[in-house]
């Protein structure tokens, strides 16, 4: 059986629905608890289903109480269980936050290393579906910001698949932050796939002239990029940071040393961001590696509009990206 | 003497001297911040001792406690050594958390004590989870979780309530109503200042009792733990107390007048219990002074323990921001 026989047409919803059931079933301590993911089967769909296959006390629907039911998740790590909680949309986390910052993030340095909190949070994230400013938001650059939380960001079918299963063994809290225009991602993918790492970024596309460092929603609108670029013969590097905190700096160095000019697309704010601390670092560890300034594409600082044209101006795109890699492609130094 | 009249005697005196261990430790505390020798945020607990004392006496060891910001008293009653609650708030490495927590995060989680939460309400959602966790393992467990009258206010206390309650989870809530949110009055930061009521809003059974009275507090609470124990859910237990000192240390007290202090102090708790066990020959002539000599002894050594303790090693500061074992 050939390599590509065994693969199977999926989407990144079966890809983390798939994933939460095997956690499930690997494991008695893992439960799942959010906003409508039993009965209504979850606000993206990604949990439908799983109420019938592991009944109600397994699959709990909580109340709009969205600093009650992360701080259960916390306290039931504590106490030895394994809790997935579902926060239907990266704005609603907002409500949580006194639990993942002053809590999750805190307890086991506070307590001294005695109070380790194995939780992972799920969180659905970004803009594109038109829901305008309070549903719309890319918020893990902020969750990033804090030290004790683990921010990973499946941007493939493998890590929606493979990075929620490594998070369940993580002893230290970790969000995953699937960007919601992703669920309908469609791909092939093997079976049997299984845990990745939540280490380290990952080389999508090689390339020569420059970087493309992104993350998330934005992958695949880099990679849409890269091969533009090709066609004008500009070899860009797509590099997928994948996780957000810890930053893996060594993946990131490396590929810039050797490209020597950096492009960030975040579809964060710009302003005291994840791009700006990239920046920073590849100016504070490769400064003498670069041959041109390093460039950021990210969203126009604004709530995000609801109109389609208003929201896509915001947003990051293609052509955004490949002007911004123009630019530094054609800096001579 | 009858065993049963030894049984009473033996536990009164263990309530009185675990509450001036307590007092006692807390006036130490007082004149060890003006020492300089503890820093920070430093929030006493005397005149609310009945309630850490009562309260503890009716849990059982692997019950788990989730308290608050004014907690030396509670993790005293638990079992911590007053040689590590001491070190801790001295910021050494020897204290219950190294050193890293100070006087608002003692953890010891051998005992079960999970903090030391300085977000006011913060540890109720975390009470609710603790317990979720029992009840999904079929232990027949209960998770007292501490809180002042203040958390009231705060979303985080309806939404645990609801939570609990809606999920029927081994919680006991324990409001430590000392009559003022820092400096703000009970009547100045609640529309409703019957705060059993509020619990029972939820459906949860909720009493008030006499914070100020320790064989209350321990009767009402190793009730409400009973009934939860017995997996009916969440209750709420308001015990009304009052704090005779201020806030905290920064404190100058300006909106309390002296009188209204001093009438409380007529109801101190150590004195309650003294007065009526001395009336029941429970407490005996040579007990009071044997009981304060032993406290003073374990302070005395709980603060040269401190004083002789060491300081985390500078290298260690990022120890633990992350754990050392990472999945494979």
């Amino acid at each position: 059986v050939s390599a590509v026989a065994a693969t199977a047409r999926t989407t990144y919803r079966e890809a983390v629905r798939t994933a939460i059931i095997e956690a499930m079933e690997r494991d008695p301590r893992v439960f799942l608890m959010g906003e409508d993911v039993g009965r209504y089967g979850g606000c993206y769909a990604v949990t439908r289903g799983l109420l019938e296959r592991f009944g109600p006390e397994r699959i709990r629907d909580t109340p709009l109480s969205e600093s009650a039911f992360v701080g259960a998740g916390i306290g039931a790590a504590i106490a030895g269980m394994r809790p997935i909680v579902e926060i239907m949309t990266v704005n609603f986390s907002l409500l949580a936050l006194d639990q993942i910052v002053n809590n999750a993030a805190t307890l086991l340095h506070m307590s001294g290393g005695q109070v380790n909190v194995p939780l992972v949070i799920r969180l659905a994230t970004g803009a594109g579906r038109q829901v305008a400013a309070q549903h719309s938001h890319s918020f893990e650059g902020w969750s990033a910001h804090v030290p004790g939380i683990r921010i990973v960001a499946p941007a493939t079918l493998e890590d929606a698949r493979g990075m929620l299963w490594t998070a369940l063994e993580d002893p230290d809290p970790v969000l995953i932050f699937e960007h919601a225009t992703l669920y309908n991602l469609e791909g092939d993918l093997a079976p049997e796939a299984g845990p990745v790492d939540i280490e380290r970024a990952a080389v999508r596309r090689p390339g020569r002239d420059v970087t493309l460092l992104t993350y998330g929603g934005m992958l695949r609108r880099s990679l849409e990029a890269a091969g533009a670029l090709s066609a004008e013969g500009i070899e860009a590097e797509v590099v997928d940071l994948r996780v957000l905190r810890p930053l893996d700096d060594r993946t990131v160095l490396a590929s810039v040393a050797r490209t020597r000019r950096a492009v960030i697309v975040d579809e964060g704010w710009r302003s005291g961001s994840l791009s700006a601390e990239l920046c920073a670092r590849i100016v504070e560890q490769a400064f003498y590696d670069l041959d041109a300034p390093v460039e950021r594409v990210c969203t126009a600082e604004v709530p995000m509009p609801y109109p389609h044209h208003l929201e896509q101006a915001a947003l990051p795109q293609v052509e955004g990206i490949v002007a911004a890699v123009r630019r530094t492609v054609g800096h001579r130094v | 003497m009858t065993v049963e009249a030894t049984i009473t005697r033996s536990e009164t005196l263990e309530r009185l001297r675990t509450m001036l261990l307590i007092r006692r430790f807390e006036e130490a505390s007082a004149q060890l911040y003006t020492q300089g020798k503890i820093r920070g945020f430093l929030h006493l607990y005397v005149g609310e001792e009945a309630i850490a004392v009562g309260t503890m006496r009716s849990l059982r060891a692997e019950d788990s406690v989730v308290s608050h910001y004014r907690e030396h008293g509670h993790a005293l009653a638990r079992g911590l050594s007053a040689r590590s609650v001491m070190a801790e708030m001295f910021g050494k490495l020897q204290g219950c958390c190294r050193g890293r927590g100070g006087s608002m995060h003692l953890f010891d989680t051998s005992l079960k004590f999970y903090g030391g939460n300085a977000i006011v309400a913060g540890g109720l959602p975390v009470a609710v989870g603790i317990a979720l966790a029992d009840a999904l393992a079929r232990r027949p467990l209960v998770t007292a979780c501490l809180f002042g009258d203040g958390a009231v206010a705060e979303g985080e206390f309806h939404e645990s309530l609801n939570l609990a309650a809606l999920w029927k989870l081994p919680v006991l809530f324990l409001c430590e109503n000392n009559r003022y949110a820092m400096g703000t009055a009970l009547e100045r930061h609640q529309a409703q200042t019957d705060l059993a009521l509020k619990a029972r809003a939820y459906g949860m059974p909720a009493v008030s009792v006499d914070g100020m009275d320790v064989q209350a507090v321990e009767r009402e609470v190793g009730e409400a733990a009973a009934a939860v124990r017995a997996g009916g859910g969440p209750r709420f237990v308001e015990l009304q107390s009052y704090r005779f000192r201020a806030h905290s240390m920064y404190d100058p007290e300006l909106y309390r007048d002296r009188g209204e202090v001093e009438r409380w102090k007529q109801r101190d708790p150590i004195e309650t219990l003294a007065r009526r066990a001395t009336e029941a020959s429970l407490l005996q002539e040579g007990d009071r002074p044997r009981l304060e000599a032993e406290v003073a002894e374990v302070i005395r050594d709980a603060v040269a323990f401190a004083e002789e303790g060491t300081w985390e090693p500078v290298e260690e500061l990022t120890r633990f921001v992350y754990s050392d074992r990472r999945p494979s």
